[in-house]
């Protein structure tokens, strides 16, 4: 055990805690860093340049999030009415492609979006003499590949709370009167939530701090905090915005994790408060 | 007495299974009536068929003179009250048997009438506001039943009511079930594998067996009249005697012990013997059976003629006293 | 939810082969050109490995499939080790703080580019050069903590009185562990160890950020993802489809070792 939690240590928590050292100093005139205190970098998030990509990137993650909580969700809710039998297989094949290589599964949009890419000599078969469509390199095309990336992972985060609830309250409450649709929107979505919502943070956050697919798809137009964060290590050569923009990006996923966490407890909470009355 | 529901020649089959066969039986107003059978023989899918979860195949199910067996199960002025009870966890007691009344549309100060004076009857009140995880077995069972009786169904079905609860309190709900069931004045069916707490709570007794309505009969009338030889054996504890290409079933109860006067009388050897506080229970050996007769003595009498494993006994029955099933 | 009609579950099955479709549509496509002798998806001018031969034809990228065996096999090799010395160590812990967990759960929930480039920055604050081994080290830090995951997992069903029985019987510590304890987490150490192995393959941003400069430490991601931005070439499709198929091989394999490693 102790090999394992130096290794952790040495490499993962005292790096993590030198980038929420490095934040707070300045950049060198050179590049490099030059140690002394500063909140700078934090006041360059808030700039409108920046501030604006943070917007933007938060439009696309979040589009994409709901996109992909609502399909993986019925994907979800599928395989869980599947027959029991064939549960297993259906959810390994959803989820097999999530554990695939991430870039060769971005590469293939771009195969199927370029411009004379399968999807336009789909459109050409059927007849279409036009332009091309532009599909690659928009924003369209991002969340395309963020949904498609992360689909597998809703899929897998809302088929456990759906597998795991008792088939008899669905009955109970059909018993008591209520339609397919009420004891949905009353018993089985309200009892799924929870998992759900801390699925959704996990597929925002990694949205949200992606580079790959918004370089990939999106051809460098748009920008994610991951890209500006890449960028400040790579090109820019401003290592503490670089560290800054990441420990925001570590906040905004501790944020939204202990608002589903408390959100959550609220319930338990109401439960508490029954006992003693 | 014209029944409420009439069952009529109804057929379920799962794939190649017959769940249900050919089944028919009618229920009154106002009965509680038992389900008995093994697991397998059918009283589950026949209950979900008269909640409306499963379909039949052939047959009609009447509910006031209405076939009910092809409508959706929140349609039925039937409700059932589940084995796992089923609660809704993310609901309070409260919200759990209000659930049903909000889906007949009802105004929210009926509800809350109709919600505060079941729980006064099933003694909820002191815990409206706690939700299931936070309530004892019993208190589970009791919600249970609040939130299907406050619907006021023409029919209650009730699945294994008692199964979850341990053996003390099954007793004290039994007696608590049938006093509730005349309060409210409603129709209950339950479904039991217990064949002492269908023959204490019910009025009138059905017993299942391979999806076949075996008997169907008073508590009186299933135990001292069985129709064959697998109720006799079913119900309660039998004594069987094969003579003649014919058996013979006796009760142990019904054995008496050096009797002064009986229709039949045999010898044995008392190999085991078994005290239960209420009564002794003895095994006897006897050139009668293969295996020993197992004969039951109250405490009294047990106590006027002191017996050892060992003993050579005199054992006697009344004819009047026997079943006789032929093959 | 046996009332569920007919009309229903029709539905709810057409949704799924549309998803299915959505998630197994683009992959297929790849694999199909990539036996497309002309290469371009324009057309469809007859089947052909030659591009697989022009893959195994070009050093760059053999360079770097080499790289990446040696990654993933020496980091996942480490990993197994101490991560299962970790999954034992945690799960026979009487009390467990919440701060163990968090440190335990951490690598698999940062986003890879902030544990990018914090390795990036100690690294380099500690003037420490960085090639194949500085990829080696920080892969073990995610490897690891998905192979005591998956062998946690396995332990929380395990019935520790077989271990007190052998103790019982005159095995001493160590004994116990290597005839009994071993064994029966074994499958279970072995589908962690694959589905790291996986990881470690298709990893890339991590290793991109520890891979120091020059082209010595180039892993086959960093070269795919190089190739990609230079566009489509028929030479992708067919590394795309052999790397997949790697992939697909270790988690089916891994799955069926130890259920519910990629999927309960």
């Amino acid at each position: 055990m102790a090999p394992a939690l130096l290794w952790l240590t040495a490499l993962m928590l005292v790096p993590c805690g030198l980038i929420l050292a490095l934040g707070f100093f300045r950049r060198g005139l050179y590049g490099g860093i030059e140690y002394a205190f500063t909140l700078e970098n934090f006041a360059l998030i808030v700039d409108p340049l920046y501030a604006g990509i943070f917007l933007t990137s938060a439009r696309i993650a979040g589009t994409a999030t709901l996109i992909a909580v609502i399909v993986g969700y019925a994907a979800a809710y599928a395989i869980a009415a599947a027959p029991r039998h064939r549960q297993p297989t259906l959810l390994f094949l959803a989820v097999l492609p999530f554990w695939s290589n991430y870039l060769i599964r971005t590469y293939a949009w771009i195969v199927l979006l370029n411009r004379e890419g399968l999807i336009t000599q789909g459109l050409r078969l059927m007849g279409y003499e036009g332009e091309p469509p532009s599909m690659l390199y928009t924003e369209g095309a991002v969340i395309t590949g963020l949904v498609y990336n992360y689909l597998p992972f809703v899929v897998l985060a809302c088929y456990a709370p759906l597998a795991r609830l008792n088939p008899e309250l669905a009955e109970a409450s059909r018993d008591l009167g209520a339609s397919a649709f009420t004891t949905f929107r009353r018993v089985i979505l309200p009892m799924t939530l929870p998992g759900i919502a801390a699925g959704a943070v996990f597929v925002f956050v990694l949205s949200i701090g992606n580079f790959i697919t918004p370089a990939l798809l999106g051809g460098g137009r748009f920008q994610m905090m991951g890209n500006l964060i890449y960028a400040q290590f790579l090109t820019a050569n401003d290592w503490p915005f670089g560290a800054a923009i990441s420990m925001v990006l570590i906040a905004i996923m501790m944020g939204l994790l202990t608002l589903q966490a408390i959100a959550a407890e609220r319930g338990a909470g109401e439960r508490r408060e029954g006992a003693n009355g | 007495m014209t029944a409420l529901l009439s069952i009529g020649g109804v057929t379920k089959r799962f794939g190649r299974v017959t769940a249900i066969d050919r089944l028919s039986l009618d229920i009154h107003e106002n009965e509680f009536f038992a389900l008995l059978g093994a697991s397998g023989s059918g009283k589950t899918t026949l209950l979900r068929m008269l909640a409306g979860f499963e379909t039949p195949e052939a047959g009609a199910i009447l509910l006031d003179g209405k076939d009910i067996s092809r409508m959706p199960p929140n349609r039925r002025p039937v409700n059932l009250m589940f084995q796992s009870y089923a609660l809704f966890p993310h609901m309070s007691v409260e919200g759990n048997i209000a659930y049903g009344l909000e889906m007949e549309r009802l105004a929210k100060p009926e509800i809350a009438r109709r919600v505060g004076e079941i729980m006064e009857v099933t003694e909820l009140s002191s815990m409206a506001r706690r939700k299931p995880d936070q309530l004892s077995g019993g208190q589970k069972q009791r919600v249970a039943l609040a939130r299907a009786l406050v619907k006021r169904p023409h029919l209650l079905l009730l699945d294994e009511p008692l199964g979850a609860l341990d053996k003390k309190l099954r007793a004290a709900m039994q007696l608590e079930l049938k006093r509730l069931q005349h309060e409210v004045g409603i129709t209950f069916i339950v479904v039991t594998h217990d064949q002492e707490e269908a023959l204490v709570m019910a009025d009138r007794v059905a017993i299942l067996r391979d999806g076949r309505l075996l008997q169907c009969g008073t508590p009186h009338e299933v135990y001292e009249h069985p129709a064959n030889r697998f109720a006799a054996d079913f119900i309660g504890v039998m004594n069987f005697i094969e003579e003649d290409g014919r058996t013979l079933a006796l009760r142990p109860e019904r054995i008496r012990l050096f009797p002064e006067r009986a229709d039949r009388t045999t010898e044995g050897r008392v190999t085991a013997r078994a005290y239960h506080g209420l009564d002794l229970q003895l095994h006897v050996e006897t050139p009668l059976s293969p295996r020993p007769l197992l004969v039951r003595l109250t405490a009294d009498a047990a106590d006027r003629r002191p017996v050892a494993e060992g003993d050579t006994v005199t054992l006697g029955w009344n004819d009047a006293d026997t079943r006789i099933f032929k093959d | 939810m046996a009332d569920r009609s007919p009309a229903t579950r029709r539905s709810l099955a057409v949704l799924l082969a549309a998803v299915f479709a959505f998630l197994y549509i683009p992959i297929v496509t790849l694999v199909a050109l990539s036996f497309n002798d002309g290469g371009l998806p324009t057309a469809w001018t007859g089947f052909s490995v030659k591009w697989y031969g022009t893959l195994l034809a070009n050093r760059d990228i053999l360079s770097a499939a080499l790289n990446t065996l040696i990654v993933a096999v020496i980091s996942t090799a480490i990993a197994a080790v101490l991560g299962t010395l970790l999954a034992l160590g945690i799960e026979t812990r009487r009390r467990r703080g919440r701060a163990l967990e968090a440190l335990v759960f951490a690598p698999m929930i940062i986003p890879d580019i902030v544990l990018a480039i914090a390795l990036l920055s100690f690294f380099s604050l500690l003037k420490f050069p960085m090639g194949l081994h500085t990829i080696i080290l920080s892969h073990v830090v995610f490897n690891l903590a998905f192979v005591s995951a998956v062998v946690r997992a396995r332990l929380k069903s395990f019935d520790w009185s077989v271990t007190e029985a052998s103790a019982d019987l005159g095995a001493p510590a160590f004994t116990t562990f290597r005839r009994v304890t071993l064994p029966l987490i074994l499958p279970a150490v072995i589908a962690g160890a694959l589905l790291a192995f996986t990881l470690s393959v298709d990893e890339f941003i991590i290793a991109f950020f520890t891979a120091g400069a020059g082209r010595a430490s180039t892993t086959l991601p960093m070269q795919i993802f190089a190739m990609i931005r230079f566009g489509v070439t028929p030479e992708i499709n067919a590394l795309a489809t052999l790397v997949m198929i790697v992939s697909v091989t270790a988690l089916t394999l891994s799955q069926r070792l130890n259920k519910g490693v990629i999927a309960p």
